[in-house]
């Protein structure tokens, strides 16, 4: 098994700690002197650079918040001068705001050295052809990929989403042998692959390295048995960098964080104290060498745990498991980010309807279904067919101009969604995550 | 002359209708005429009652979306050149018909109607000598 880069990737954990410690202290003291907003906070909690001389000292760090992002909206954050910053991404906004990211030169070639090591631990070197069907944009998915093919000599085949019929032409032409997209895309392809009757043999196909949103083992199997390829997960976020964070590798036992680049820790979401080894709690990642965009103590909101034991590759960097929810109320559908919040503020700006309303999630033929079922008010009905139905088109309009995803809005009767005294009911998932 | 009808919000679920009809059933709502209209995803049912503001309570304490609209109704022999003559009597004036529907009773066909103004419609009927049921009337059927 191939290793991108063997010095950082089975490097010895005390010397990768060193590393990492004196990483941190120049990352603090960047942000220190470059982000009011890092200062402020360290102030108040009467920190200052000298403070942090080692990775142990990290908990006495605030946490850093999306909503800190969004407060800061769009590029508050930013630890460089804006002539230094070569590319901006950003992801799906919340009311209208999106999270924005920026890169330097550096970031954009730490970006590619990490995504290199995610593409070489599926296997993947230079004699390749990856088929990238990840959106390509603003979206981290398809630059992402791209730019660590590049770098590993790879030939790269820039497909972006959708046209699932010239996805299936380019593949059979192009001979891809590494397919690049999310889980529920993947299975999708290999039913159309099925439909359009084309022979398996045809293509070329070896591995998939899927990411951008949860599946399930199940999902995996069905995917590996499917398309007849391995699969491997990998996980990134676009605030910490994008995808290439971490990497399965082909043994498939937990995903290797580029640990010399995000410093992971577990956190107990409610107490948010640092939980011990093994434990499951909330990850949160601290950037030690990013320039344009550097995040302290970033609360990603997923679920997982840590192992630090060397892997059977050989390589030594801390696995996080599959990743097992969130702490907080945020959906992926279709590999964009959702947070109901965000439908409610869209219906409380219409008038016509008051904002009870239930959202349905559900997995139909791969492709992820979101459904919105709103109540009719009864001061708004009147009894013409063309005024519901206008009603109905306009929040789905709405809702698909601010949130950038196509929903089904049903409308229902009066009080016939679930009240409850405490926290609302607004999701029903049925996805069998 | 004008009737008001009672206009139902219901989703397409098996049970609402019936849910409605004993609802208006148990307090002695009688119900002249009924009609449907329906998407997919949802319909709205459209009756003529006995006592519409007490037929709109009734199902208002149940959590219906309900609505009293103001229709017509016209009496007419039944054939279809007379449904034909009322309505081009209407579109002749380009009072457009949100919708209509009718049953008949005997010789006669009772035919509602909601136009796109009430006040013009009645106008113009009466002056073609059409006979316009009173609401009182209707409901009586």
């Amino acid at each position: 098994m191939e290793i991108w880069n063997r010095h950082f990737e089975c490097m010895e954990r005390d010397e990768l700690k060193k590393v990492q410690s004196e990483r941190l202290r120049e990352t603090i003291e960047r942000v220190y002197y470059n982000v009011p907003f890092y200062r402020n906070k360290m102030q108040a909690a009467g920190l200052g650079p000298e403070s942090i001389r080692t990775t142990d000292d990290l908990h006495k760090l605030p946490f850093t918040t999306k909503q800190d992002l969004r407060d800061n909206y769009p590029f508050g954050l930013f630890a460089v001068p804006m002539s230094e910053i070569v590319r901006v991404h950003a992801s799906s906004g919340t009311t209208g705001k999106p999270t924005v990211v920026g890169y330097t030169r550096r970031d954009i070639s730490t970006w590619s050295e990490v995504m290199a090591r995610t593409l070489t631990c599926a296997g993947a070197d230079r004699n390749d052809f990856i088929h990238i069907a990840y959106g390509y944009g603003l979206f981290t998915g398809g630059l992402g990929l791209h730019y660590g093919g590049e770098k590993i000599g790879a030939s790269v085949i820039p497909v972006s989403g959708g046209n699932t019929i010239r996805q299936l032409q380019l593949l059979v032409d192009f001979g891809g042998t590494v397919l690049a997209c999310t889980p529920s895309y993947a299975l999708f392809l290999s039913e159309a692959i099925e439909e359009a009757k084309i022979n398996r043999d045809d293509l070329k196909l070896r591995v998939g390295v899927f990411g951008a949103e949860p599946w399930t083992e199940n999902m995996r199997r069905e995917i590996e048995e499917k398309l007849r390829i391995k699969a491997i997960d990998i996980y990134g976020l676009s605030e910490v960098i994008g995808p290439g964070v971490a990497s399965e590798c082909l043994i498939q036992d937990g995903l290797h964080i580029s640990e010399d680049h995000f410093y992971p820790e577990i956190i107990d979401p409610n107490t948010l104290e640092v939980l011990p080894e093994g434990k499951t709690g909330e990850l949160v990642f601290t950037t030690i060498t990013k320039e344009g965009l550097p995040l302290i103590r970033y609360r990603t909101r997923d679920l997982t745990r840590l192992r630090y034991e060397r892997c059977r590759c050989g390589r030594t960097t801390v696995r996080m498991e599959k990743c097992l929810g969130r702490s907080d109320d945020m959906l992926i559908i279709r590999g964009v980010n959702l947070f109901p919040s965000q439908v409610e503020s869209v219906l409380l700006e219409m008038s016509e309807i008051k904002p009870h309303y239930l959202l349905v999630v559900d997995r139909v033929n791969n492709l992820d279904t979101l459904e919105l079922q709103v109540e009719v008010d009864e001061a708004f009905f009147q009894d013409k067919i063309s005024q519901l139905q206008t009603l109905r088109q306009k929040i789905q309009t709405n809702l698909e101009s601010t949130l950038g995803l196509g929903i089904k809005v049903n409308l229902v009767e009066p009080k016939t969604i679930e009240r409850s005294e405490g926290k609302a009911k607004r999701v029903i998932d049925k996805r069998k995550l | 002359m004008i009737i008001h009808q009672l206009s139902v919000f219901l989703e397409n679920k098996s049970g609402r209708l019936t849910e409605v009809l004993n609802a208006l059933g148990s307090e002695n709502i009688r119900i002249t005429a009924l009609s449907v209209a329906d998407t997919s995803e949802f319909g709205i049912l459209r009756m003529i009652v006995s006592d519409p503001q007490k037929a709109r309570d009734i199902l208002k304490n149940r959590q219906f979306a309900v609505n009293l609209t103001d229709v017509i109704s016209i009496m007419a022999p039944s054939e279809a050149k007379y449904y034909a003559m009322v309505l081009k009597i209407l579109s002749d004036l380009e009072i457009s018909i949100e919708y209509t529907y009718a049953f008949s009773v005997g010789e006669k066909s009772v035919i509602i109607l909601r136009s796109s103004n009430t006040d013009e419609a009645i106008k113009a009927l009466k002056a073609h000598e059409m006979e316009l049921i009173k609401a009182s009337d209707l409901y009586k059927i």
